[in-house]
């Protein structure tokens, strides 16, 4: 007996409504089978980056991709490079590193011993410009950096401190703008296509998996660096990982967000001070 | 009836976008999304301040994840993408799309994802051909397309590639897109 479809869906329109159950479907599959939870960021940027690799394996439909990465560990760590990655610059908003050294360095020189935790440091470029501002502060020698990323061969790639040659002249600007007191080129050894960091900036940094989404709290901060990382997360998910901060934050510890982001809405607005509203640094107060 | 409108422009865009905004009035009942080319290192509020000289309307700079409300624009923050979400806004820094961020491409294909017939797509001036893909993507989902006429525009290019993309759209010059997105949103009651 033929089966009458009713529901076939023939439209753009259609195809839309089935594109997001199957986008469902991947995230449920992805999180069953490889454990990462994907299910409460923000829709339209994951809906753009899974398309990107769905392009890229040539599997048509999201459907595809999640057939192909339910059998294929490979594919699915190409997925989770697509999802992780954030694309960030050395001494992105120069003015934040410079606000970072005039407005919170003095308050860490203070302090015995520091620890910094730098959450979702992709491929590390934030790590280095924080290593480089300690080290011409004079305060790098006691302060241990926790970097962290859900993504391990990111981590590895952000440990190895080599970055695009082409971009220097871009960082060197940047670096000028934020206050840099030292000429950029001290700092890396141009090496082929490559610029090698020097290996004494990260000595004191700790590169290690965490995923913001489903890790606990490790230790306790001075500082907590998480910039343009919650853009990606839909408000719930935002919500849980200022908890998270906050519960991982010393008393009179730092926050620093993206210049786009802030702590409305969080719930906790009322237990930090804010100690510069356009470069999105905060205190804990209580 | 249409709640979302996205507007898209490149080179010449300041003049466009301003003389399009000052004939809105501020009870339109849509939120429109502004993705305008421009340096990271332009003013910080230079561009957000002209508008705003200009219009009755709210407009704000986008913060991530700013509710959607009619009588608002929100416009790109340099060196960010901007996308629409069913409720909110949302930023990303990913890559640029071909050499541009914020890219127009991308906040039109959320648009039209997020909104569908409910959103009106604005292809204004522009030396480059942004824009296109992303209104072709509207009129697929069943959203209204403008363009402005390329007699009109500083730079015809953008205009011109967005019509080789979507040939049905309405071509106007900038003095009739405000009147049309007026018919196409509706007012909003005055709150009392």
């Amino acid at each position: 007996m033929a089966v009458q479809l009713e529901h076939q869906p023939s439209s753009p329109e259609g195809r839309l409504d089935t594109e997001g159950l199957e986008l469902q479907l991947l995230l449920e599959g992805v999180y069953r089978q490889y454990g990462f939870d994907f299910r409460e960021y923000a829709p339209a940027s994951l809906k753009r980056r899974v398309w990107r690799r769905v392009d890229a394996e040539k599997t048509g439909t999201i459907t595809g991709l999640l057939d192909r990465l339910l059998r294929d560990p490979d594919v699915m760590e190409r997925l989770l490079l697509d999802l992780s990655i954030n694309v960030t610059s050395m001494f992105r908003d120069p003015t934040f590193y410079a606000a970072l050294r005039t407005q919170v360095v003095p308050v860490l020189r203070t302090y015995p011993f520091t620890r910094i935790w730098v959450a979702g440091c992709s491929t590390g470029e934030e790590v280095y410009s924080l290593a480089i501002v300690l080290d011409e502060e004079d305060v790098r020698d006691r302060t241990r950096i926790y970097a962290t990323d859900i993504n391990e061969a990111v981590l590895e790639r952000a440990r190895a401190g080599v970055f695009p040659i082409d971009k220097m002249k871009e960082y060197t600007e940047n670096y000028i703008r934020a206050g840099g007191r030292r000429s950029f080129s001290e700092y890396y050894l141009a090496k082929y296509e490559g610029a090698l960091f020097e290996r004494s900036l990260t000595e004191n940094v700790v590169w290690a998996p965490h995923n913001l989404v489903q890790d606990r709290s490790f230790n306790t901060f001075n500082l907590i660096m998480c910039r343009n990382v919650m853009i990606y997360f839909d408000r719930t998910l935002q919500t849980r990982v200022h908890q998270l901060f906050y519960d991982s934050l010393e008393r009179f510890g730092f926050l620093a967000l993206g210049h786009k982001e802030s702590i409305r809405f969080t719930g906790l607005e009322d237990r930090y001070e804010e100690i510069d509203g356009q470069e999105k640094l905060y205190r804990k107060a209580r | 009836m249409t709640d979302l409108v996205a507007i898209g422009a490149s080179w010449g865009g300041l003049d466009a976008v301003r003389s399009i905004l000052a004939m809105l009035p501020a009870e339109l009942d849509a939120a429109v999304v502004v993705a305008q080319h421009r340096s990271p290192e332009s003013h910080r509020t230079a561009f957000r301040d002209l508008l705003r000289s200009a219009t009755r309307m709210q407009v704000r700079e986008a913060a991530d994840k700013d509710a959607l409300r009619a009588g608002t624009v929100y416009i790109a923050p340099p060196d960010y993408h901007l996308l629409v979400d069913p409720e909110s806004v949302s930023l990303s820094t990913d890559e640029p799309v071909q050499f541009a961020r914020p890219s127009i491409d991308v906040l039109f294909e959320s648009a039209a994802e997020s909104h569908r017939e409910r959103c009106a797509g604005v292809v204004l001036t522009g030396a480059n051909a942004d824009g296109a893909r992303g209104l072709r993507r509207i009129a697929e989902l069943g959203g209204t397309t403008i363009v402005q006429d390329p007699e009109e525009a500083v730079r015809a290019e953008m205009p011109r590639a967005a019509l080789l993309a979507v040939p049905e759209a309405r071509v106007l010059p900038t003095a009739g897109i405000a009147p049309l997105l007026v018919d196409l949103c509706g007012l909003a009651r005055v709150p009392a």
